[in-house]
């Protein structure tokens, strides 16, 4: 829809859930429209379109990034990771989500899915964090709906599965 | 029973985990247009002209449209529900001559690209000559509508005995000043449409992030002249409500509209800005208490004037302020009680309910009242209010004054409030916390203790409806009227229909939200989907239940005593190899029922009307403490007993209570709504109106009693709101435990860091002997 509405256009091509995506945009489109209305990625949802509330975290080369605050044109040759991409190929759920289920991390979903990249990240980095760090590291993303404990439990849940399963060092 | 009170796993989850939800803004269709709409900028002008032509011409755009061009459709819309004292005016779907608060939709877009009607709605001339605007609750104001020259809205009182005589009776009298200021419900899913006309059916479907869609049907079939056959509304996934989705919206008639003035889909997704400007608030009320009570800090009479703040239109009618006045005297026997409110008129957004509804007013209020008593007797709190709780044998107790729905007293149905209050302070271990708090004090921290309890109403009817059908797949369908926003309702009426069919929830797929699913709907507020909805599904599966057996006796050629069911099939108890499936019975019952003697379909079709509503209790306990340069609180530990009847699945209701109490804490200490003096937000964003975070949150222990309501057949009480109600109470009372006698009054709630500096002690504040007025 917005690749017509301007006169200037530039190419973007992402590798996007680990495959490659083109689009012709208009500059000031953003990312998460890129995402949400030409590759039909609605699980990425805007909620405050001001960088505040972080529903629409998703991984740039790796970094939880705001894609209401991103030009699309912005992600050209980067790599985008969105929650449809968390769990791999499978049908089954990726372990945090696994754990967001067991604890009842979620109520009306529309943050979840922002909330799940934030600490994708955080816990690649962080094997075994305390309950503060972890509240400190969810602080960027607003939840309405489930006064955070679930959340905090099940990354608790999520680190301790992961330190678990991984390889010794 | 199987599966009601089982901790069972949501079956929503995996779709929402995986990024599978279908939330309206995720919805396409073929030629879908974006309308944005032009808001106004001012919180009272006349609306002399519009001109849309340079709009019009803008690339992309296909329609422009004002109050001029929406013909037999720019009408008010109707008020729900209607009160005598009531002098109620709602919005019509875009302002006509004049608008009342900054917000107000002036006009709409449609354009081939969000992007292009955002900038189109730049380029609409509109000429407003701005006039003053009533900013404030006080006599005197601007009229907001012209045949409501003194902007009064409505004026209830509502009386048990005689409360002057009590209170000049009465041994000891206090007063206090309690102000309440604004918040939202913020769901941080905003609103949002989309709404397809298809030509040939002449139908139009409308899928809308709402809490109520049998409701917007009605309004749109009422402005848009369209039979109730012809609009299906649909709830998709819905991002959260609290509040801010229950009311019918202009946007909900104007998009339809749109949609079928050209023929073509229209969606419009409201930005945060425009839901902080125009999604309805609440709060906003100033009351003056008056209570008498006996040394022994038993109260004898209630008197309670207070002014609220009902913004420029009324689309809930006097709702809220009837909700705080008749829920005043909450958990506690008083015998003599006045609670009156004068609803006025401002030249801002409208109110309506938001998660608590009123009542977290009423539990500030007479918390604060059990406070004062306490301090004015030298007695415990908690004892306090202990000595003036309704006990268990008072059930059902009447509490004398009328219920906001005009259809008798507040009657609390079932609870055991003492015992409630009791588990709370054993849970929070209260005297060992309140020893902890003031051996903090002695040392010069400021830390403190808080307790309040609460009832709220819960389960409010008219009816909820529900159809629950085995077809001829053997696949078990539950309608229900209600909606869900987050609460779980797919799996909760799922617990319920299972074990009325004797199945499991993985055997029943729920499908809430749909006009087309069941013809009357209520939806989905005033804690009301599980218990007045639930009690519907189990009704409606109650019914094909008992119609399986006698298909299944009938087909297997036995007694329906000699049936055993094992999941959708039912057996011959004596001879198991004999056997007939749930499928099996769709088709007979689709096929022969006049021999069969039953009516066509495996389906029942049925409505739960309670006869009152039911209550649900309990007590929060909390210890805080405040930095003494900051006067930023720390909430250290938070316990809640809680009694909302039986549950059908407790890690739900602690969902709910958790997500609550984390509102409550938002409405508390961090989140208001301001305006300047000429109506203009002052909190249009995430950066001014702070939503509680992680680390705003403490983590709670909860506690939960079950005493069964007698009203419906689960014996269910809601939740949904329950937590957020004592929350400003709980920490009010914890602040003003951690100041000590030397630090100021909590007199008014949201408490922000200003308020709160206010409240420190002398030595701490550094303004020892100014003699300043404390009370914020």
């Amino acid at each position: 829809m917005t690749a017509r509405a301007g006169p200037t256009t530039h190419d973007v091509t992402a590798i996007v859930n680990g495959v490659e995506r083109r689009a012709r945009v208009i500059p000031r489109l953003l990312l998460a429209d890129l995402l949400r209305e030409e590759w039909g990625l609605t699980g990425t949802h805007l909620g405050c379109e001001h960088g505040a509330c972080g529903a629409c975290t998703v991984l740039l080369d790796g970094e939880p990034t705001r894609a209401c605050l991103v030009f699309a044109v912005q992600v050209d040759g980067c790599r985008v990771d969105t929650v449809e991409g968390l769990a791999g190929d499978g049908a089954g759920l990726h372990p945090l989500q696994e754990a967001f289920r067991a604890r009842h991390a979620l109520q009306c979903g529309f943050c979840t899915p922002g909330i799940l990249m934030t600490l994708t990240a955080y816990l690649r980095e962080h094997l075994a964090p305390s309950e503060a760090e972890l509240r400190e590291a969810l602080s960027g993303n607003l939840c309405r709906c489930t006064g955070y404990q679930h959340i905090v439990q099940a990354a608790l849940d999520a680190a301790a599965a992961g330190r678990a399963t991984a390889p010794p060092a | 029973m199987k599966f009601v009170g089982d901790r069972h796993l949501r079956k929503e989850d995996p779709r929402l985990l995986t990024g599978r939800g279908r939330y309206v803004a995720d919805l396409t269709l073929p030629g879908l247009l974006h309308a944005v709409i032009l808001r106004s900028p001012h919180a009272h002008a006349r609306i002399r002209r519009i001109d849309t032509e340079r709009a019009r011409a803008h690339p992309g755009v296909v329609d422009v449209v004002t109050f001029a061009d929406l013909g037999p459709a720019g009408r008010a819309m109707p008020v729900a529900p209607p009160h005598p004292a009531l002098r109620g005016h709602n919005f019509a779907p875009l302002a006509g001559d004049r608008a009342r608060f900054v917000g107000e939709p002036v006009a709409a877009v449609a354009a081939e690209s969000r992007y292009a009607a955002e900038d189109a709605i730049e380029l609409i001339e509109v000429e407003y000559e701005p006039l003053p605007s009533a900013q404030t609750l006080a006599p005197g104001a601007p009229a907001v509508h012209e045949d409501v020259a003194d902007n009064l809205a409505g004026r209830v009182s509502l009386t048990r005995g005689d409360v002057e005589a009590a209170l000049r009776a009465a041994p000891r009298v206090a007063s206090v000043r309690l102000r309440i200021g604004r918040g939202g419900g913020q769901p941080m899913e905003t609103r949002g449409l989309v709404a397809d006309w298809n030509a040939a059916l002449e139908q139009l479907t409308v899928w809308a992030s709402s809490q109520v869609p049998h409701q917007i049907r009605q309004f749109i079939v009422d402005l848009l002249d369209l039979a109730p056959h012809q609009v299906r509304v649909v709830a998709p996934d819905v991002g959260g409500g609290f509040g801010a989705k229950l009311i019918v919206y202009p946007e909900d008639v104007l998009i339809p509209f749109l949609a079928r003035r050209l023929a073509r889909p229209v969606r419009w997704i409201e930005d945060r800005l425009e839901h902080m400007l125009a999604a309805t608030q609440e709060r906003e009320q100033e009351h003056e208490v008056t209570v008498g009570f006996d040394d022994a800090g038993q109260l004898l009479a209630l008197r309670d004037r207070f002014v609220h703040d009902t913004g420029a239109y009324t689309p809930r009618g006097l709702v809220v302020p009837l909700l705080t006045a008749s829920m005043l005297t909450g958990p506690y026997r008083i015998p003599a009680v006045e609670s009156t409110f004068e609803s006025r008129y401002t030249h801002r957004v409208p109110v309506t309910p938001y998660r608590g509804a009123g009542q977290p007013q009423a539990v500030f209020v007479i918390e604060r009242v059990l406070d004062l008593v306490a301090r004015e007797t030298g007695r415990d709190r908690a004892q306090v209010r202990l000595a003036n709780l309704v006990r268990a044998a008072d059930m059902p107790w009447d509490t004398g004054l009328p219920n906001y729905r005009g259809s008798g007293h507040v009657v609390l149905d079932s609870g055991d409030l003492p015992s409630v209050l009791r588990r709370a302070l054993e849970s929070a271990g209260y005297e060992a916390r309140a020893a902890e708090a003031a051996a903090a004090r002695a040392e010069g921290r400021l830390v403190g203790v808080g307790v309040a309890s609460y009832v709220e109403l819960t389960g409010v009817g008219p009816f909820e409806s529900a159809r629950v059908r085995v077809d001829a797949a053997g696949r078990i369908t539950a309608w229900s009227g209600v909606t869900t926003q987050g609460q779980g309702l797919e799996t909760t009426l799922a617990q319920v229909a299972a074990d009325e069919l004797g199945v499991t929830p993985a055997d029943v797929t729920v499908i809430t939200g749909d006009t087309a699913g069941v013809e009357h709907g209520t939806g989905s507020f005033a804690s009301r989907a599980a218990v007045v909805g639930g009690s519907a599904v189990a009704l409606a599966a109650r019914d094909v239940h008992a119609k399986t057996r006698l298909l299944a006796a009938r087909a297997l050629g036995v007694a329906e005593a000699d049936l055993e069911q094992a999941g959708r099939a039912f057996t011959d108890r004596r001879r198991p190899e004999r056997r007939v499936t749930f499928a099996e019975l769709a088709r007979l019952a689709g096929a022969a029922t006049a021999a069969l003697g039953v009516e066509p379909g495996l389906e029942s079709t049925r409505f739960f009307q309670p006869t009152d509503m039911t209550y649900s209790s309990g007590a929060h306990v909390t210890l805080v403490e405040l930095d003494p340069l900051s006067a930023a609180v720390r909430i250290l530990g938070y316990w809640i007993s809680h009694d909302s009847g039986r549950l059908i699945n407790p890690l739900v209701v602690e969902g709910q209570l958790q997500g609550a109490v984390a509102l409550g804490i938002g409405s508390a200490l961090l989140e208001e709504i301001a305006y300047d003096e000429t109506g203009q937000l002052l909190a249009g964003s995430y950066m001014d109106y702070l939503l509680p975070t992680a680390t705003d949150v403490p983590t709670m222990v909860i506690d939960h009693l079950e005493t069964p309501s007698p009203l419906n057949p689960l014996g269910l009480k809601g939740v949904g709101e329950s937590g957020a109600l004592p929350v400003p109470a709980v920490l009010a009372s914890a602040i003003e435990d951690a100041v000590g006698p030397t630090g100021g009054r909590v007199t008014r709630m949201p408490l922000g860091p200003a308020r709160l500096m206010e409240l420190l002690p002398p030595v701490l504040s550094g303004d020892e002997g100014t003699g300043r007025d404390r009370a914020t």
